[in-house]
């Protein structure tokens, strides 16, 4: 990985839309170069998807709950915790899984229309699974800040307007 | 209230002073809506929570009274450890180093403990709008010396030769500069301080943009041989840390002249204040990291914006520091101030007109590129609009 890489990386992780023309004034390339570059990233699987940050809650039809559960694993001899963890992520419903250390193994994003919806989810089809030994359920309230965003920033330039 | 005369009662001095030209700017663009502005000199970065937090704890802990009059003993040590290690510069905590309240009245500390009335002090021009105010306020004689655009606004070894006469006592130089950008490399302020040596003058070193250098690490003039004695460094807080509302800069010199101006500090100033040199402590321990961000971030978004305005048709110089492009403005056939206060008017930008930066500077304006990448496009978008109807 290179200099101009990482920059790029810097440059779309903030702003996935900059163009590419700008890109290259930024960091002193060809817009040729600059797309040459994105194209090995996303062919090396290092830039996987570009998404917007939205702030559902912004959004006036939007009533759905987050759930973040904490899922105990007894992971099989064949499969190990990703074979556990693919059978998890599988379900549309599973917006993130990750592995961690510490009192539980999987921890495990839901997304549903209601709190009752996500209760379902969770003992029909999480906690029936083999391997899966227990669960705890915690109901996302409000979110402050995600992926490096905060969600109500207060937007003004404090700064007066010209200053020698 | 009545209203005295100010001719009756005012000192010759305060009277002798001129408006700074930002002034009347401000007072323009400040009543406006939807203003982008490229006017502001200060980083648009806030200060890193850890250093906030840092002051908070300090008051916390109950540490608000006064520190000593140089500053806190453990803040010096750690300036002077900081300027060792980014600059090979080599000042005692002790004597050498006096924290300031702001690089601004280090200046003014400076100045008065300098110079005498009827002392020449030498300016590159274009630069920071205060010098010569503070020079009258002491009662010398600021001599502009103007850098030129041909030049990329660097201060020559002959230019600076050729202003020196028997009334000559300092050279005051700010590389980086505000308002040009430029920046000078060891060789040519190797010429400049072989000058300052055979006049047998002083240097007041204003480098509070040094962290600002974006394609060579910044050299200061009193690391280059037998310039120690007759530099005073002056730096601070403001940009390199985005501190810019703390007010901390600071002194560092050969303790000779810094006594001096300890000695005007105690009886002007009494120390910089406390709280904020907690916050600084924790910048200069722990904020190396986001000082190299916030480098990276503005060189991306020079080379953004100075290509750009080049392509609009406002030619400029890449310049090698600070956050400032300087362009010509000449092709419009408009003076500075009439090219900022139309483009205020007609596009809602804001820029400052160079010839409030003194000599050299009409014919130029001053865009800080401390910006967000969208106002800059969208900045550019409207500059470009505004020049094309005048080309």
């Amino acid at each position: 990985m290179n200099e101009k890489e990482l920059e790029i990386l810097e440059i779309l992780e903030g702003n996935a839309r900059t163009p590419l023309e700008t890109i290259a004034d930024m960091i002193d390339l060809e817009k040729q170069e600059v797309e040459t570059i994105i194209k090995s990233l996303e062919e090396r699987d290092i830039i996987l998807n570009y998404q917007a940050v939205i702030n559902w809650d912004h959004v006036p039809s939007n009533d759905g709950v987050t759930a973040m559960i904490d899922v105990k694993v007894a992971p099989k001899r064949e499969i190990g915790f990703d074979g556990v963890a693919e059978r998890i992520y599988r379900f549309p419903e599973v917006k993130a899984v990750y592995l961690m250390s510490g009192a539980y193994d999987l921890s495990v994003q839901i997304e549903g229309k209601t709190m009752k919806e996500v209760a379902f989810f969770v003992s029909k089809k999480l906690s029936t699974l083999d391997s899966v030994l227990s669960t705890t359920t915690h109901f996302l309230l409000k979110k402050y800040k995600h992926d490096g965003v905060i969600f109500e920033p207060e937007q003004k330039d404090k700064r007066a307007v010209v200053s020698p | 209230m009545k209203q005295l005369s100010p001719k009756n009662y005012l000192s010759e001095t305060a009277r002798s002073i001129k408006p700074s030209g930002i002034r009347r700017f401000f007072d323009l663009a400040n009543e406006m809506e939807g203003v982008i502005s490229l006017g502001v000199g200060e980083p648009d970065f806030v200060t890193s929570w850890n250093i906030c937090e840092a002051a908070y704890a300090s008051m916390e802990s109950g540490y608000t009274s006064y520190s000593a009059n140089a500053g806190l003993l453990e803040l010096r040590q750690e300036i002077s450890a900081y300027l060792q290690q980014q600059f090979q510069l080599e000042y005692d905590a002790e004597k050498e180093i006096i924290v300031t309240t702001g690089a601004s009245q280090a200046i003014d500390l400076a100045f008065r403990a300098l110079v005498d009335p009827g002392d020449e002090v030498l300016i590159a021009e274009p630069g920071f709008v205060a010098y010569a105010p503070i020079v009258q306020l002491a009662g010398g004689i600021p001599v502009p010396v103007p850098t030129t655009a041909d030049n990329h606004f660097k201060l020559t070894a002959e230019q600076l030769d050729s202003y020196v006469n028997e009334k000559t006592k300092l050279v005051l130089l700010c590389f980086p500069n505000n308002p040009t950008g430029a920046t000078l490399k060891r060789e040519e302020l190797d010429k400049l301080a072989a000058v300052i040596r055979r006049h047998d003058l002083l240097v007041l070193s204003d480098e509070i943009y040094a962290e600002l250098s974006y394609d060579q690490s910044h050299c200061s003039i009193a690391a280059l041989p037998e310039m120690a004695e007759r530099t005073v460094v002056i730096s601070g807080f403001s940009k390199a840390f985005a501190m810019t509302g703390w007010r901390l800069g600071y002194l560092a010199g050969p303790a000779s002249l810094l006594q001096a101006m300890l000695k005007i500090h105690q009886y002007t100033m009494m120390c910089a204040p406390t709280i904020a040199q907690h916050g600084a402590l924790e910048a200069l321990r722990n904020g190396r990291e986001d000082v190299d961000k916030m480098v990276a971030s503005y060189r991306r978004r020079r080379n953004y914006f100075v290509k750009a305005s080049n392509r609009i048709g406002l030619p400029c110089h890449m310049p090698g520091g600070a956050f400032y492009a300087f362009p010509s403005i000449r092709d419009t056939g408009l003076t500075s101030e009439q090219f900022a206060e139309q483009l205020l008017q007609e596009e809602r930008v804001a820029v400052v007109p160079g010839s409030v930066f003194g000599a050299g500077g009409e014919g130029h304006v001053r865009c800080s590129y401390a910006a967000s990448m969208e106002a800059l496009q969208t900045a550019i978008e409207r500059i470009g609009r505004f020049v094309e109807k005048r080309l």
